[in-house]
């Protein structure tokens, strides 16, 4: 299926929060193993284009499509295409009842119906890959804002997506803790991971991203790859973005 | 390295005299103290009357505790049966077990012993349906017993139905919304001893012809949906104070609705509103009182029968101060039981994992 189909396609994507229309007919394709960095000023509606793909908020016109599979088709296969994507956000969301661990397996026991001891297994072996086992039985209270983050991409890990979304998620971090999680990150996309993340690590984007994605007032401005992006941008509204960003 | 000891005198400074308003405080509340405790004893203990048949034993100046020994096993279990006694302490014993959910470290595992305590309670009091134990009916239970039995039964059987209600209404379904709302408000707003009363004449419409509701079962329903509506809007506040991320968390994890509630945010919504909620159960408990307005033979109707016996005439001080007694140290307990539960929860927090099934 997905040698034939992208791993995400949305088509004339249209969304309103009451009278403001915030998606204006968006259209985006993202490749099985490919990165895209989506950048864009406040507003743009980037988180708002996330949530659409992961079916947080239902559209109001056009498409989503995860591997072939569309979301406002029947149900059933709607959830499940849902669940194969996994999400990060900027506040990290960890379950603040529940451990580390718990955190990773809460979904994999009670969704995906695995055996309690495999789970922990597996998500142990998550933890080590974000570099956090060590802090498996603690509360997310008890970590930094870094660990914390890293905890939260485990447990969207956890669940095997086939893309992962990341809304912004370095921003609520102290600057000393951006690298950390950008590092694991870049170790995710190295293994091959399909990652779709709103970012202003320009950095980030230049490294590891594939294509770049900018998005202003609800529309893909333009798309490039991350050296012609940042070398020769060819909108005006995307060279006002740089040079306010790169200032 | 261990943190400095300070030593009494130090401490005893730092809480009481710190500063000379602190001083004038300390000094004011250790004079009323000197001047109230010792009387107090004196009356309360010392030249108190232990037992006796009447109030002829009862001395000027004392507390005449004879008038609750005398009557001890009337305000304890009312007018049951003295040789089968054994099944009020069987009946408490099954209501303690039913509180597991609450009291034990992991509440999803003890759910079933609620409804399964609760009706041994009633089944053993009552001897209906046990072979060997003649019947003993509701009218003759009583005393502070009975308090307990239905606060607790009260408090138990309505804590689900609260949690159900302030679910409802949140939910984005109007019909359901407006059925919480509507019952939430209307409940809340009449008072429990109103509804008591009303009781008698509602309820016989609601259930099939033929059927019959003793008044112990009425006043237990009553008191039952007057607490859910109360611990509904305790548990609406818990709700509240959960971030929407926790569900958007939870959605993007691929928990459905009732996992997302039962795993994620009803764990965290209940521990918020513990405080709240085990101000519903004291009040609920003490509420209990008003039971005797409908017949019920509860403590205070016991005290008040005692009172009007020419034996005791007179002795209102000894009868209200045992009772409020009474009340207190079991109220004093539940507050102390709900701050130990909140900082165990701290450590460990709510396991209602267990309640939705889990892959053996
Ligand atoms: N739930 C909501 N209800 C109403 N308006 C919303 C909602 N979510 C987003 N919006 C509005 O939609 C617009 C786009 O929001 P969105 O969060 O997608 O922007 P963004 O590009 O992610 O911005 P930022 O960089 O600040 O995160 C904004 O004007 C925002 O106020
Ligand atoms: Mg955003």
């Amino acid at each position: 299926m997905s040698d034939t189909h992208p791993a995400v396609a949305v088509r004339g994507l249209h969304k309103w929060f009451g009278q403001a229309h915030v998606l204006r007919g968006v259209d985006l394709e993202v490749r099985s193993g490919e990165k895209v960095c989506v950048l864009g000023p406040s507003g743009s509606g980037k988180s708002t284009l996330i949530r659409c793909i992961n079916g947080l908020e239902p559209s109001d016109g056009g498409r989503v499509a995860l591997a072939g599979v569309d979301l406002s088709g029947p149900r059933k296969q709607a959830e499940a295409a849902r669940r194969t994507t996994g999400m990060v956000f900027q506040s990290f969301n960890l379950f603040p009842h529940l451990t580390v661990l718990e955190n990773c397996t809460l979904a994999p026991i009670h969704v995906s119906k695995l055996k309690k001891a495999d789970a922990e297994a597996e998500s142990m072996a998550l933890l080590e890959r974000v570099r956090i086992a060590e802090h498996a039985r603690k509360r997310p209270a008890q970590l930094s804002g870094g660990q914390q983050q890293r905890a939260a991409i485990a447990r969207a890990l956890a669940m095997q997506p086939q893309v992962m979304l990341f809304d912004e998620p370095t921003s609520a971090l102290d600057p000393e803790m951006v690298g950390e999680v950008l590092d694991v990150m870049r170790g995710l996309a190295r293994d091959g991971m399909t990652m779709i993340v709103v970012t202003h690590e320009m950095s980030f984007a230049r490294q590891a991203a594939d294509r770049v994605v900018f998005m202003d007032e609800g529309l893909i401005v333009e798309q490039a790859s991350p050296t012609e992006f940042f070398a020769a941008p060819s909108h005006a509204r995307t060279r006002a973005f740089l040079s306010r960003i790169l200032a | 390295m261990r943190p400095p000891r300070h030593s009494l005198g130090r401490r005893v400074r730092a809480s009481l005299f710190a500063t000379p308003w602190d001083a004038a405080v300390t000094l004011a509340v250790g004079a009323v103290l000197v001047f109230t405790v010792p009387g107090l004893l004196r009356w309360a203990l010392i030249d108190a009357v232990w037992l006796g048949e009447t109030k002829a034993v009862c001395r000027e100046g004392g507390a005449c505790w004879a008038f609750v020994t005398a009557r001890w096993r009337q305000m304890l279990a009312g007018f049951y049966p003295e040789q089968e006694l054994w099944r009020v302490g069987a009946a408490a014993a099954l209501l303690a077990a039913a509180t597991a959910p609450v009291a034990a470290p992991r509440p999803g595992r003890w759910l079933w012993l609620t409804p399964l305590g609760v009706t041994g309670a009633f089944a053993v009091l009552s001897g209906a349906g046990l072979s060997g134990l003649p019947d003993v009916a509701p009218e003759a239970w009583g005393g502070f017993f009975l308090n307990v039995l239905v606060g607790a039964s009260a408090i138990l059987l309505a804590l689900p139905f609260g949690i159900l209600l302030a679910l409802g209404r949140g939910s984005r379904l109007p019909v359901v919304k407006g059925l919480c709302v509507g019952f939430i408000e209307l409940v809340r707003s009449v008072p429990l001893i109103t509804l008591l009363f009303m009781a008698s004449y509602v309820l016989p419409l609601l259930v099939p012809a033929g059927t019959e509701l003793d008044r112990l079962t009425r006043a237990l329903v009553v008191v039952t949906l007057f607490s859910a509506a109360y611990m509904a809007e305790a548990v609406r506040g818990g709700l509240q104070a959960v971030g929407g991320g926790q569900r958007e968390a939870a959605r993007a994890l691929g928990l459905g609705s009732v996992r997302t509630v039962a795993l994620v945010v009803l764990p965290q919504a209940l521990r918020v509103s513990i405080p709240a909620l085990v101000n519903t159960f004291i009040g609920v408990f003490k509420d209990t009182t008003l039971l005797y307005v409908i017949g019920l033979f509860d403590v205070m109707w016991i005290a008040r029968a005692a009172l009007s016996d020419f034996a005791w005439q007179g002795r209102e001080l000894e009868a209200y101060a045992f009772v409020g007694l009474v009340f207190f140290a079991a109220c004093f307990a539940l507050s102390r039981w709900s701050a130990a539960l909140e900082r165990r929860l701290d450590a460990a927090p709510l396991g209602l994992a267990a309640a939705v099934k889990e892959p053996a």
